[in-house]
């Protein structure tokens, strides 16, 4: 490989290699701002490869490689080399991280307390973490959440926040122009833009919080609030975390404590102000 | 464990729990969550699922011994054909042994 970066993204670095120079030159920019590993150690490496040799040259798609990978990860076209690159890190988080318990959730903090946020794509997780991040609030992180497994703490994974499809317009309205990579259209989940967190949350981004209220947001739902029970709490979270089992009773003990002392509500919304508004209100009466 | 069909037909069969601290039995609201140490599986459980295998841990037991504790301990009370069928279940997930 010829071209490569290193990088941390709270808890966890990265080396990413690549055939081509292209992606590696975008990621430099993007994550300028973001600490590179301790002596040059990564905890994982991801590597974007020329599927055949002459592919680097005649329309090139990228073929992602790492230390954990899917059988069946497609390849992407060249132009999707940022996208490839975010794909193969998420991936190393989602297969080997074993440090901390993974929820597949975003997260923000105020006044050293989390707020967390799990559910299914396009729940609007993501979007509305990345508002509040605009909003007093500090971004954990809009995809991984990572539970302290030996004290009652959340970490963050302040990775580029990935704006889909109408989530583009609603920030590119409210954030300055470079904080935006660029707009990458016909992927596999439609249109993604990547935006870089506030330098705050980027600074601060080894500073854990202890979480305080967990919300299953849906998106395009009547607006409407529903306490959930610990035990349904429990099963779907451990179905939003992708090392539960590996981490064997160390992970039952984290998210059994978890379930147990951070209130949890479902959260229908049907505008991202309205979303915002909930959030804001449930923040008041369980946050503190 | 042996085959029932060694037992002699006037053996009752009897049940035995796992070994102690073999299993992790947390309250959430009215389902419990049961991690076993052994496979590393996790279940969510009602009662009696609970009441059970702590009446069980006092020692091997047959079921209407087990019925007996129940009632004592824990005020559960139903008849035998539905204990019969939580025993079936518990040996089937191996959190108890059919002696």
């Amino acid at each position: 490989m010829r071209h490569g970066t290193a990088l941390r993204i709270g808890p966890a670095s990265f080396r990413i290699a690549s055939d081509w120079r292209a992606p590696i030159a975008l990621l430099d920019r993007l994550y300028a701002d973001y600490p590179r590993p301790e002596a040059g150690f990564a905890d994982f490496t991801v590597r974007l490869e020329a599927k055949r040799p002459w592919r680097r040259w005649l329309r090139p798609s990228i073929h992602l490689g790492g230390d954990y990978m899917l059988p069946d990860a497609l390849p992407l076209s060249l132009a999707h080399g940022l996208l490839a690159a975010e794909m193969g890190m998420n991936l190393q988080m989602a297969l080997g991280w074993r440090r901390q318990l993974l929820l597949h959730a975003s997260a923000v903090e105020k006044d050293g307390r989390a707020l967390v946020m799990t559910g299914e794509s396009g729940s609007g997780k993501s979007t509305l973490a990345a508002m509040l991040g605009e909003r007093g609030w500090r971004l954990l992180g809009d995809e991984f959440t990572l539970l302290d497994l030996d004290r009652p703490g959340v970490r963050g994974f302040p990775r580029m926040v990935s704006l889909k499809n109408e989530a583009i317009a609603a920030m590119a309205g409210e954030v300055a122009g470079e904080r935006f990579g660029p707009l990458l259209r016909d992927t596999p989940k439609g249109a993604i833009r990547h935006l870089v967190p506030r330098r705050d949350a980027i600074a601060r981004m080894d500073e854990g919080a202890l979480p305080a209220v967990l919300l299953y947001p849906r998106f395009g739902h009547a607006a409407a609030v529903r306490p959930l029970q610990k035990s349904e709490n429990f099963m779907r979270l451990t179905q939003a975390s992708t090392n539960y089992v590996a981490l064997g009773e160390r992970g039952y003990a984290a998210l059994t404590r978890f379930v147990d002392t951070v209130p949890a509500f479902g959260v229908d919304y049907a505008s991202g102000a309205e979303g915002l508004a909930t959030v804001e209100r449930l923040w008041a009466e369980h946050g503190r | 464990m042996t085959p029932p069909t060694d037992r002699p037909s006037d053996t009752p069969v009897s049940y035995r729990a796992a070994a102690p601290g073999a299993t992790i039995v947390t309250p959430l609201d009215s389902l419990y969550a049961l991690y076993d140490r052994r496979s590393g599986l996790t279940q969510l459980v009602a009662q009696p699922v609970p009441a059970i295998l702590s009446a069980l841990a006092e020692g091997v037991a047959t079921p209407g011994e087990l019925q007996a504790r129940l009632e004592r301990d824990f005020a559960v009370e139903g008849e035998a054909g539905a204990l019969a069928a939580r025993l079936d279940e518990l040996v089937a997930l191996g959190l108890i042994e059919r002696l």
